[in-house]
């Protein structure tokens, strides 16, 4: 599926979670901004960091450290907001990633990513795109409309419902 | 090709655009020529939106809506004409041919089927009216032609009229000769033809009648003043006159004209006026100057000229004021299309706006730099011009609103064979677009409701001495921040026990609950309530009344109810001027910060440990001797920090219910912009959006009366599991 996916060569983004690399399609990212503060929404989880003000638009924060099952992203001088845009529902929303830091843009060719193993990886195979290869390291490359669905999302419901 | 079938789709959009303005205002115009059947501005209004909707809907191949808005178009030309007077058929029928016109454009996008046989059906009705009617109008008219013999000088041009053509006033002097009764022309007829022309008055000049004893009544002795405000050319002026060319003096001057603007000279003096006519030498008129009377008195007096001659130039002048009055108006309120959205974008820089130069004057606050500070107070003063500039535009009168259910009560008390009226009064208020719109439906169930369980049969009035007809009175004004909408009928009111039984049997309240008026009035706005004994097509279904209530909450706004059994039901809306900008408390829970609508805050007071002990950890206070709950906003939102010695309540009142906000502090008042969360968080409870500061965070606004009811809720279930 992912190797279908991804046919021709792809700048990525890549960055950083603990010390893993990972990666997003360069067309989904708007742009990385400085992790300033953050104002948390009561009754959400705990992988909903808040929203934060961009330019006058309110965007949701997402920690995606705590949202694969890693530690809280703790605020760091490298730590950065990776602003994508997600379609959500049939609509693009505007959402930021935490990412402990940002590495570089790279490019892709299709051969150099292979599917994501179905074992071991520790992580919701249908978040990844596929593994891409560079050097001697991996990367991961995410789907991040995967990762945000409304399934992913629909927290509010039982949040709510949580507390009733 | 492909550019030429999106010019045409375009032209296609702008017409279903153009369209239902059009059919908007062909509505309003129809309903008060219904009130005032001869009023010429409103049957030229009819006839030229048939008119508009017809050429530009063949333009863009909306050939069935030309063809069918052709015929209706038709009819009104005869009323124009002066052939066919209105009636209520006519209206009834063209008010049906106009919702047929929507239907037809609506069909066009799928979006719903065109009954044909409504459309003839239509057509033949009207085909009939005006055929009869027509002929009768005709035949009256041959006889009095045939009496007066007179050579008609031909039909008053009908399709010559461009419906742009700029209006000019003309002065017209026509003196027939002595000899014009001789040739058998009748020059009533004459100055008939004149007043379909346009706004005319026509002022008779008997000056030159002879004494009794050497009156002649053969020879025309009276001559006429004719001011008409026309769009048509001076030919056509001319023409009316072709026949009788050779026998009387015609003076045709133009006196005021569109695109002229001389408005700055101010209108002709009346003096001005008489020597323009030649009815006043200069000299004569400067000798009377000098004395303090008016003009026209002091004229009289002297035996200038006699009455009848400066009442004409009164006239003019008068009709000549009005013209331009008239003209002034509809210049003033000329307009530009823009969509809604550039609109709605601009709102959102705006609103960015702010927010900079919140954070500007913050920063210069602390900077100490006197030409920063400086900076700033200007950049400030500026945004909130700015600001307040930016949501003018969005403010529109409610009028258009208010005509809508005019059309609505009529047909509905046809249909229920109810009498009733509807009035309306402050039409002119302003509110946000986004208002209006959301404001339609509630309105749509109120005065349905009114109309079906609140006003009775004519029967059942009368029997009651009230009079026959019902009144529903729909009014608007500005109170403060928000706007109030009042809708009152003069029906039978609320009946209170019935409500109650009928919540009871529908397990709403249990019956031995204790209610208020209030509370019980409150009841109709449940979900599944009603209390008319029959389900007519009109109501009672139970499903309308808690929209309102839904939509009314939607809008930050409230509804309260009165009502009088026997004397009527008072429903009044009480919505905030805007939606995009609030006035906020800033509160302060362990480092976050909230904003409470200052709109539902009472008090702010203080809460210590000892009067947490006192009440013995039960969430209540005491206020001045009142006992006030409150919600720990620190419990409900799950903020895990040590509170401060002394906490703040900020005490807000949402529907007569006082509830208390516990915060650490209050900051504030704070000018809000709204932010959406987004869909993200739109299932979130007790959170309405964000805003944000001076410092550049994000701030959450609390939804107070949501709060309320979840932890009532909340609350509720607690109880009875402890139960």
């Amino acid at each position: 599926m992912a190797a279908t996916a991804i046919s021709e060569a792809t700048q990525y983004l890549t960055f950083k979670l603990e010390d893993e690399i990972f990666a997003l399609d360069i067309s989904k990212v708007r742009e990385v901004l400085e992790f300033s503060s953050v104002t948390k929404v009561p009754r959400t989880p705990e992988f909903m960091r808040g929203v934060i003000n961009l330019r006058g638009s309110v965007v949701p924060v997402v920690d995606l450290r705590l949202k694969f099952g890693m530690t809280r992203t703790e605020k760091t001088v490298n730590t950065c907001v990776i602003i994508v845009e997600v379609s959500f529902e049939n609509e693009s929303i505007v959402l930021g990633a935490l990412a402990d830091s940002v590495q570089e843009v790279i490019e892709l060719e299709p051969e150099k990513i292979e599917p994501a193993p179905s074992i071991g990886m520790q992580l919701r195979t249908d978040f990844i795109k596929g593994m891409g290869k560079r050097d001697e390291e991996f990367i991961i490359i995410l789907d991040i409309d995967k990762i945000f669905t409304a399934d992913e999302l629909a927290f509010a419901h039982e949040a709510t419902q949580a507390a009733a | 090709m492909n550019d030429e079938n999106d010019g045409l789709d375009a032209g296609r959009e702008a017409f279903k655009e153009e369209a239902a303005e059009l059919l908007a205002d062909l509505e309003t115009s129809l309903l008060e020529l219904e009130e005032h059947p001869t009023d010429e501005d409103l049957i030229g209004r009819v006839f030229r939106a048939m008119h508009t909707v017809k050429g530009s809907g063949a333009m863009f191949g909306f050939d069935d809506i030309a063809e069918f808005t052709h015929e209706v178009e038709t009819a009104f030309d005869l009323v124009r004409m002066g052939k066919l007077a209105v009636s209520k058929e006519l209206t009834n029928l063209t008010l049906r041919a106009r919702d047929q016109i929507r239907t037809m454009i609506e069909a066009s996008e799928g979006k719903a089927t065109v009954d044909h046989a409504a459309s003839k059906e239509i057509i033949d009705a009207l085909l009939l009216l005006t055929r009869g009617e027509s002929e009768q109008f005709e035949a009256e008219r041959e006889v009095e032609e045939e009496m007066a013999f007179a050579a008609e000088t031909g039909e008053a041009p009908k399709h010559a009229t461009k419906e742009k053509n700029l209006s000019v006033t003309y002065r017209i002097r026509l003196k027939p000769h002595a000899e014009l009764f001789i040739t058998g022309t009748n020059p009533v007829l004459l100055l008939n033809e004149l007043r379909q022309m346009g706004k005319c008055l026509v002022i008779a000049q008997t000056d030159g009648i002879a004494r009794l004893e050497e009156f002649n009544p053969e020879s025309c002795a009276t001559y006429w003043d004719i001011i008409l405000t026309t769009t048509q050319s001076v030919n056509a002026i001319k023409d009316v006159f072709i026949f009788v060319d050779d026998m009387c003096d015609l003076h045709i001057e133009i006196v005021d004209e569109e695109g002229e603007y001389d408005e700055a000279e101010g209108h002709m003096r009346l003096g001005e006026i008489l020597m323009a006519r030649g009815d006043v030498k200069i000299t004569e008129l400067k000798k009377v100057l000098g004395a303090q009377k008016k003009v026209g008195e002091i004229l009289i007096d002297a035996g200038i000229v006699d009455e009848s001659h400066v009442k004409s130039a009164l006239a003019e002048q008068q009709h000549i004021k009005e013209i331009r009055e008239q003209r002034q108006k509809a210049d003033s309120t000329a307009s530009i299309r823009v969509p809604s959205e550039r609109l709605d974008k601009l709102v959102d820089l705006v609103g960015e706006l702010v927010t900079v130069q919140a954070r500007l004057s913050q920063t210069a606050a602390e900077s100490d730099d006197g030409v920063i500070t400086s900076i700033a107070e200007e950049v400030e003063r500026l945004t909130w011009e700015l600001r307040d500039g930016t949501m003018s535009i969005r403010m529109l009168p409610i009028g258009t609103t208010f005509s809508k259910f005019k059309r609505l009560v009529r047909d509905l008390s046809i249909d229920l064979g109810k009498e009733i009226q509807m009035t309306t009064d402050g039409a002119e208020t302003e509110l946000d677009k986004t208002v209006i719109e959301k404001l339609n439906d509630p309105l749509v169930h109120i005065i349905r409701n009114s109309i079906d369980h609140g006003i009775e049969r004519p029967d059942v009035r009368e029997s009651a001495g009230k009079p026959k007809m019902g009144t529903v009175h729909l009014s608007a004004g500005h109170s403060g921040a928000s706007v109030l909408i009042k809708i009152e009928d003069d029906g039978a009111g609320l009946d209170k026990e019935r409500i109650l039984k009928k919540a009871i049997d529908n397990g709403i309240v249990s019956p031995d609950a204790e209610l208020s008026e209030k509370e019980i009035f409150a009841l109709i706005f449940e979900p599944g309530f009603s209390t008319a004994q029959t389900v007519t097509n009109v109501s009672g279904r139970g499903v309308g009344m808690d929209v309102v209530k839904k939509n009314i909450d939607a809008l930050r706004g409230v509804v309260d109810i009165k009502s009088k059994k026997g004397t009527g039901t008072t429903i009044t809306l009480r919505l905030p001027l805007t939606l995009a900008i609030i006035d906020g408390l800033l509160v302060k829970i362990a480092g976050e910060i909230f904003v409470i609508p200052l709109s539902v805050v009472e008090e702010c007071v203080e809460l210590t440990k000892q009067d947490i002990e006192r009440t013995h950890g039960r969430h209540v206070s005491n206020v001045r001797g009142a006992l006030i709950p409150y919600i720990r906003l620190r419990e409900h939102f799950d903020i895990d920090a040590e509170e401060p010695e002394m906490e703040q309540i900020v005490i807000t009142e949402v529907e007569d219910k006082k509830v208390g906000f516990v915060v650490d502090y209050v900051i504030g008042e704070h000018q809000t912009v709204i932010k959406t969360l987004g869909r993200i968080f739109k299932a979130i409870e007790g959170i309405s959006g964000a805003t944000i500061l001076g410092d550049g965070t994000v701030a959450l606004i609390l939804d107070i009366p949501r709060l309320v009811q979840t932890v009532e809720r909340h609350d509720a279930v607690a109880v009875d599991m402890a139960v």
